[in-house]
């Protein structure tokens, strides 16, 4: 399975056996969801936003490894960064899981995600937590779906 | 098996190509079935030769035309057994069916107070509809649960407690497209005649999957989509007793179904014209025709026998060779669809790992969503066999999901 490896790198196999920042924040004034009407992805995210940054966020749900270990290497990412911070590394993300273009700057461990531009069909699993996330930020509660061409 | 079934794979040009590097085996019949060369020939043949619309030419192309769409309709009155071809409307599959059904018949019948039962196990295609119409005319919806346990059955043992005299319409599927479950459809038709009910059979699965007949089956309305038995995708019909089809107002309006228009007002063209505004779809039309033929020439018992055996196979099989597999529905007595959960592992990632492999599954709630939730599962895999696969293709599933299962505990 030479070519599944890329897509299921051990990254992303980790983070989808042990999720970071799986939890409800109780500290969080935003809540943002999203859910994937294809395959019955439902994921919500919390964040505690202080004035435009991110101090703290994270998910609970059920879905796929690949949004499962999207969101959650999404929470590790963004703790600490402002929106526009936020949007940046998105943007980054987004071009990286369409193209497979590793953005000049480091992506980190979200280089992982790479692979998925090889599987079209997978790329909204990839963005899911994320489009909820950021909507969130934004103060936009309306739930994420994929149904809507988001991305 | 006769001899329609000797080199049977060759019928079927799609099926031989590699995928990603592999042989295909396709497996996702319930979603929609492969096309035999002849359904191809009876498309193309008459867009090269026949093309004309329908019902008001006098040139020989459109008779041609004419005589073929009719010859199809009178071909699908003896595939389902129906009393005259006049209670066949070519629809475009099984929704637009339904959704004929919930609307013309719905708002002229129903009203508040008056009860839908659905089954616990419908497609949302047998669902939506209805949920619109209780929606239109304060009709309510109520529903036959299904069994504890994953079998997957229709708990009979609820019917008469649901299937009261308040019900006037009882809209069940006949195979499920989750669970292989085959619905006991006579039994079920009776017992709603009984309280006065009407009945509407969802048999997107079941048509051209096993033997049907309505007379024997005595439902009142019938819905099929024929690209689930090797025609093409658009289109499919509606069976109704005669005499409720004439009593319906028209589902649309427009050309064909009219037989007089003043600017004001409107006259109704019989049935089943009355039904069929606009330009049917008429090439899908002579070529679902063609797939009824093809299926009978190979023998609906035995195209059923086939899928029984092959479901029975990969059920025992995937139980016996793949740790940590669910599987949903009976072991026995099903049709072809074969669903299962593996432990830890989501559908999405199945389905992509198995297309790696040339292995053509389907992941997710299958239309099915209140069923997955009752079940406690987002979403399944699922493994659906028609006449053209063979226990070749149970190996290469099997070997597959023992790759995949063995990927994500490593």
């Amino acid at each position: 399975m030479h070519d599944l490896t890329e897509l299921y790198q051990s990254v992303i196999l980790d983070h989808n056996r042990r999720p970071r920042n799986y939890s409800v924040l109780p500290t969080a004034n935003r809540v943002g969801s999203g859910n994937n009407p294809m395959c019955g992805d439902q994921i919500t995210v919390y964040v505690k936003l202080e004035g435009d940054r991110i101090a703290d966020v994270s998910f609970q749900g059920s879905g796929c490894a690949i949004s499962q270990a999207s969101t959650s290497l999404m929470t590790v990412n963004l703790k600490g960064k402002t929106i526009a911070e936020a949007e940046t590394i998105y943007a980054g993300l987004h071009k990286m899981v369409t193209t497979g273009q590793v953005a000049e700057d480091d992506m980190s461990d979200l280089a992982a995600l790479a692979g998925v531009h090889q599987f079209p069909a997978r790329i909204k699993c990839a963005t899911l937590g994320w489009h909820a996330a950021l909507n969130a930020a934004k103060g936009d509660a309306t739930p994420v779906t994929t149904e809507k061409p988001s991305d | 098996m006769n001899a329609a079934w000797k080199n049977l794979r060759a019928d079927f040009p799609i099926l031989d190509q590699q995928v990603n590097g592999k042989p295909l085996v396709y497996l996702d019949n319930a979603a929609t079935t492969q096309k035999p060369q002849c359904v191809i020939d009876a498309l193309t043949h008459y867009y090269r030769r026949d093309n004309a619309n329908v019902h008001r030419g006098i040139h020989t192309l459109s008779m041609r035309a004419t005589d073929a769409y009719e010859k199809a309709r009178e071909r699908a009155a003896k595939f389902i057994n129906a009393t005259e071809p006049g209670e066949i409307v070519f629809t475009a599959g099984t929704t637009d069916s339904i959704n004929l059904v919930a609307n013309a018949w719905g708002d002229e019948n129903l009203k508040k107070g008056d009860v839908i039962l659905l089954t616990e196990m419908e497609h949302h295609s047998n669902m939506v509809p209805w949920q619109l119409l209780a929606r239109r005319t304060g009709a309510k919806l109520r529903y036959l649960p299904i069994v504890a346990g994953d079998t997957g059955q229709l708990d009979l043992a609820q019917l008469p407690k649901v299937l009261t005299p308040d019900v006037k319409i009882f809209a069940f599927i006949h195979v499920s497209n989750t669970l292989g479950v085959i619905n006991p459809a006579a039994e079920l038709c009776a017992a709603a005649k009984k309280v006065g009910a009407l009945t509407v059979v969802d048999a997107a699965q079941s048509t051209g999957h096993l033997p049907l007949d309505v007379r024997a089956m005595g439902c009142d309305f019938l819905a099929v989509s024929g690209h689930k038995m090797c025609g093409p995708t658009g289109v499919g019909l509606l069976y109704g007793r005669k005499a409720l089809l004439d009593a319906m107002p028209p589902y649309r309006g427009g050309g064909s179904m009219i037989s007089n228009v003043e600017y004001f007002e409107s006259k109704w063209a019989p049935v089943p014209a009355k039904f069929e505004a606009g330009t049917p779809n008429i090439a899908d039309v002579i070529a679902l025709a063609r797939a009824m033929d093809y299926l009978d020439d190979l023998g609906r018992e035995a195209i059923a026998a086939h899928d029984e055996k092959l479901a029975a196979t990969a059920y025992a099989r995937l139980k016996a060779e793949v740790p940590g597999l669910r599987i949903l529905g009976p072991a026995h007595h099903r049709s072809g669809v074969v669903s299962f959960d593996l432990k830890g592992v989501h559908a999405h990632d199945v389905v992509t790992m198995a297309d790696q492999e040339g292995v053509a599954l389907r992941g997710g709630h299958h239309c099915n969503q209140p069923l997955m939730k009752k079940l406690g599962l987002s979403s399944t895999s699922r493994a659906s066999f028609y006449l053209y696969n063979t226990e070749a293709d149970i190996d290469r599933l099997v070997s597959t999901l023992q790759k995949i299962s063995k990927f994500f505990a490593g």
